[in-house]
């Protein structure tokens, strides 16, 4: 009989507000992929932080490789041959790639031999980035292929990787696969963690399901379908989304040729982008974060107000040159990616983050109506099922999921004419994801035009009625979704929507077969 | 043993309990520090805490000294909400009371009263146009606002030197440093009489009660704190940080203006070198300690203005050097400081046996 490479048994670990882990046991197998399946509190991060020696349970044992060990911090996890990539990036923003990733290796080589590897490292795995690059220039996508990159380099035992795919392209989804199940081949223990159950499916033989803190079953994902999976996960299947036909009314946003150099140096050049959106259909952008997202949202919101005037036209008005207020009152409603900071100010409390982009509280002369803004609140917490302390609890103090709910639901409630989404489910549990999707399409039945830009193909096949693309600063035509592959757009992705480079690629195929 | 951990809340309790204990510390190491110098604790603590209240005559005198504290630290409240660091209060002050004496000095024997209203406001405006240099600094040069507005307080106080040391100097003055005693009608209007408190602690009241509807009543106050408590959302919202910047530096400098020609026109009644009596550094303590809100602003403009005829106090008194003022002063910041991690932390106490179990 083999030896465990990893075995957990009973661990507990209770916070001041929750019991985060509670008599959860697992055990992995050398050369194993298994996986961790949960929703977003179901305290997965948890337990990979217990393993990973960040946190100290309470109760309970680990044994590695056989022998039980006391993990006190990171570095004598890294010294086990455990190594990490978590959800939320444990970078220093000030410094380069090359210096963060060098700060995490035993100190033996120099900053220049750190540089060639991780050169060496991201071309192997097709994990493309520039080393000399300071952290806080990066996406949100490009940071996590700086952690992913960082743990390959330490050549682990076992690899803990917290929802890695969430940032990457079918293909390179397809190409991280490869890798690991070649690490895995290698010997080294996988432990993925992840809420998406074909993913899960495909790469593990293993899975342990976690719900509220709890195993809730050990099983062979193989073996089980995504809906028994999804029902270990949530306890019951998440209602299907109806999308209703019909047609596409009068042109809301239209974007003429949207010519942006960056404001900051690392960001991207917006070239030549030109789209639609008309009233009752949802448009979704695709693409790989650090295309352009960002740079093409803050123009469309009126954060960046640098384009030509008529470069965004809103019911036929020119708008770049307007700011976010005055784009509110056309009826334009942006929901952005990043919830704490920008979407909502954290320490503030939930009535009055509504006064970010609502006025409905406010007389004439600026005076606030407290009474109006914590009935709003409250209102809109129980429209949008939101689960909060109350209309002036802290918005830091909602889960990531029940803050989203809050600030889709307050730009929703304003009546908009064109909601801009970003990231609309990012870090959202299942439950709040769909009925998130749920309320972007109702906006859609009763005419709203929607912009939906996410990283997650599986929700824009849901919930759009046509695709663009993003890649390199540059906007692929739309295709409706009905024509549309998960193939084809991981392909535009790449930036390959041209005809004439599709032709091109075709003949060389050809040429090889030939 | 014990140890730190993170509250899932803020405490409310705390946040107002923490300045207590701040000053409960305070009074303690206040007591060593006596002991130590050789003095009666108790008479020592009884001349910070006791002879500034004991009569009304001498409550006036703490009025007197908590109402130029107070104005400043209305004004730096607004500054530091929006995250504009405003060091420079004490130049602000300094050039508003030098606006305040040269239309001060204009009044004659037959001036009307109403020049008080234009010595205060021109006091306002001189402490705008200080502030507002450094808002220009940063809004045109993005040049850093601590370090401009610190600067020119000794910029301020050369130019009130100069004028005191040259142009203004009292013909009359055998030669000292000082400008004319300013007519009698330049006065604020004292309150009552036999105490020196003016209308300056009316308009210094009114303005916590202002603040406090305009952080927490009006959208131009939201907007403000918006921009300093997350910019990134600020600038979703459509909320101007540019206007934010000179709202904070010129409300601010405008307060700071208003103190010094308060000051001018009352208890010092003439320009001197010694104008610049440090309210605009001891009122950012006092915006701190108050927690930057109005209320308890009022309450620490008090407890400052104690340390200042505590300290002067203890030098007639006891002996000991005025310096005192500025230890009480800083002891009292430090404590609060560190007691404000009971805020975010609660103090976990942990047996010498479980520390020996854990890893």
């Amino acid at each position: 009989m083999t030896i465990p490479r990893l075995q957990l048994a009973h661990i507990t670990k209770r916070y001041p507000a929750v019991v985060a882990n509670s008599d959860v046991s697992l055990t992995v197998q050398p050369g194993e992929s298994h996986a961790v399946l949960g929703e977003n509190g179901a305290g997965k991060s948890t337990l990979m932080k217990i393993i990973y020696g960040s946190v100290k349970p309470d109760d309970g044992t680990v044994m590695f490789n056989g022998k039980p060990v006391r993990i006190r911090n990171p570095q004598e996890a890294r010294a086990l041959g455990i190594s990490m990539v978590f959800q939320h990036f444990s970078l220093f923003d000030t410094l380069t790639v090359a210096e963060n990733v060098w700060l995490g290796l035993d100190k033996s080589l120099s900053l220049n031999q750190v540089t060639h590897s991780i050169t060496t490292k991201a071309s192997e795995y097709g994990l493309d980035i520039d080393p000399a690059r300071p952290v806080h220039t990066l996406s949100v996508g490009e940071m996590q292929r700086v952690e992913i990159i960082r743990s390959l380099l330490t050549n682990p035992q076992l690899l803990i990787l917290d929802e890695p795919t969430s940032v990457l392209t079918p293909q390179a989804v397809e190409k991280l696969f490869v890798v690991l199940k070649k690490l895995a081949s290698e010997g080294c223990s996988i432990l993925y963690i992840s809420h998406k159950l074909h993913e899960i499916r495909e790469l593990c033989s293993a899975c342990t399901v976690l719900r509220g803190g709890k195993v809730t079953g050990v099983c062979n994902p193989q073996e089980e379908s995504n809906a028994s999976l999804s029902k270990l996960m949530i306890g019951a299947e998440p209602p299907a989304l109806e999308h209703h036909e019909r047609a596409a009314g009068q042109v809301v946003l239209q974007v003429n040729n949207l010519n942006l150099a960056r404001e900051d140096q690392f960001g991207v050049d917006l070239v030549d982008v030109a789209m639609q959106v008309r009233a009752g259909e949802v448009v979704g952008i695709a693409g790989v974060s650090g295309n352009g997202q960002k740079e093409l949202l803050y123009a469309l919101s009126g954060e960046d107000c640098r384009a030509d005037a008529t470069m965004i036209q809103v019911f036929g008005q020119d708008a770049a040159r307007m700011g976010p207020d005055h784009r509110r009152k056309l009826g334009v409603h942006f929901v952005p990616e990043e919830r704490l900071g920008r979407g909502a100010v954290p320490t503030m409390g939930l009535a009055h983050n509504l006064m970010l982009t609502r006025t409905d509280a406010i007389g004439a002369s600026g005076w606030i109506h407290t009474k109006a803004l914590e009935a709003q609140a409250k209102a809109i917490i129980a429209r949008f099922h939101v689960k909060a302390g109350g209309p002036n609890a802290a918005a830091k103090s909602l889960s990531g999921g029940n803050l989203q709910k809050y600030i889709v639901g307050r730009e929703i409630d304003a009546d908009p004419k064109l909601l801009i989404v970003s990231q609309p489910t990012w870090g959202v549990d299942v439950g709040a994801a769909a009925q998130i999707r749920g309320e972007i399409l109702a906006l859609r039945d009763a005419g709203c035009a929607v912009l939906v830009v996410s990283e997650e193909l599986d929700e824009l096949f849901e919930i759009c009625d046509r695709l663009h693309v993003i890649a390199k600063g540059q906007l692929s035509p739309s295709i409706d979704r009905a024509k549309a592959t998960v193939s084809l757009i991981g392909e535009w992705m790449s930036g390959l929507w041209n005809a004439e480079v599709q032709n091109h690629l075709a003949q060389e195929a050809d040429n090889v077969q030939a | 043993m014990f140890k730190l951990e993170a509250r899932p809340q803020p405490s409310k309790f705390w946040s107002m309990g923490s300045p207590l204990l701040a000053l409960a510390i305070t009074v303690v190491i206040g007591m060593v520090l006596f002991a130590a110098l050789g003095k009666d604790p108790a008479k020592g603590l009884a001349i910070f805490f006791w002879e500034p209240i004991k009569t009304p005559y001498a409550l006036g005198e703490l009025m007197v000294k908590a109402t130029p504290l107070l104005v400043i630290a209305l004004g730096l409240a607004v500054c530091f909400r929006s995250n504009v660091w405003n060091i420079g209060a004490e130049g602000q002050f300094v050039i508003g009371a030098v606006f305040a004496g040269g239309v001060a000095l204009l009044a004659d024997k037959t001036t009307d009263g109403w020049i008080v209203i234009a010595i205060l406001l021109a006091g306002i405006f001189g402490g705008m146009v200080w502030a507002g240099l450094t808002a220009l600094l940063r809004d045109k040069f993005n040049a850093n606002e601590i370090l401009v507005s610190l600067m020119l307080v000794y910029v301020a106080d050369m130019v009130l030197s100069y004028l005191v040391y040259g142009p203004w100097k009292d013909p009359a003055g055998y030669n000292f440093p000082q400008s004319k005693t300013f007519e009698a009608i330049t006065q604020i209007p004292r309150l009552m009489q036999g105490s020196r408190v003016s209308i300056g602690l009316l308009i210094a009241l009114l303005g916590a009660l202002g603040l406090w509807v305009f952080l927490f009543r009006t959208r131009a106050g939201f907007a403000q704190q918006v921009g300093g408590l997350a910019p990134a959302a600020a600038r979703y919202a459509g909320f101007s940080s540019r206007r934010a910047l000179w709202t904070a530096l010129l409300v601010s400098g405008g307060a700071a203006g208003l103190a010094g020609a308060l000051e001018v026109a009352g208890p010092i009644g003439q320009l001197t070198p010694y104008v610049p009596a440090g309210y605009g550094f001891a009122a950012i303590i006092v915006a701190f300690v108050g927690r930057l809100h109005p209320v308890g602003m009022v309450f620490s403009a008090v407890l400052m203005s104690m340390f200042y005829i505590g300290g002067e106090l203890a030098q007639s008194r006891l002996g000991l050097p005025k310096s005192l003022t500025g230890v009480f002063q800083g002891l009292l910041l430090f404590t609060l400081l560190a007691c404000d991690t009971l805020i975010a932390y609660r103090l976990r106490f942990t047996s010498p046996l479980a520390v020996k179990g854990a890893p």
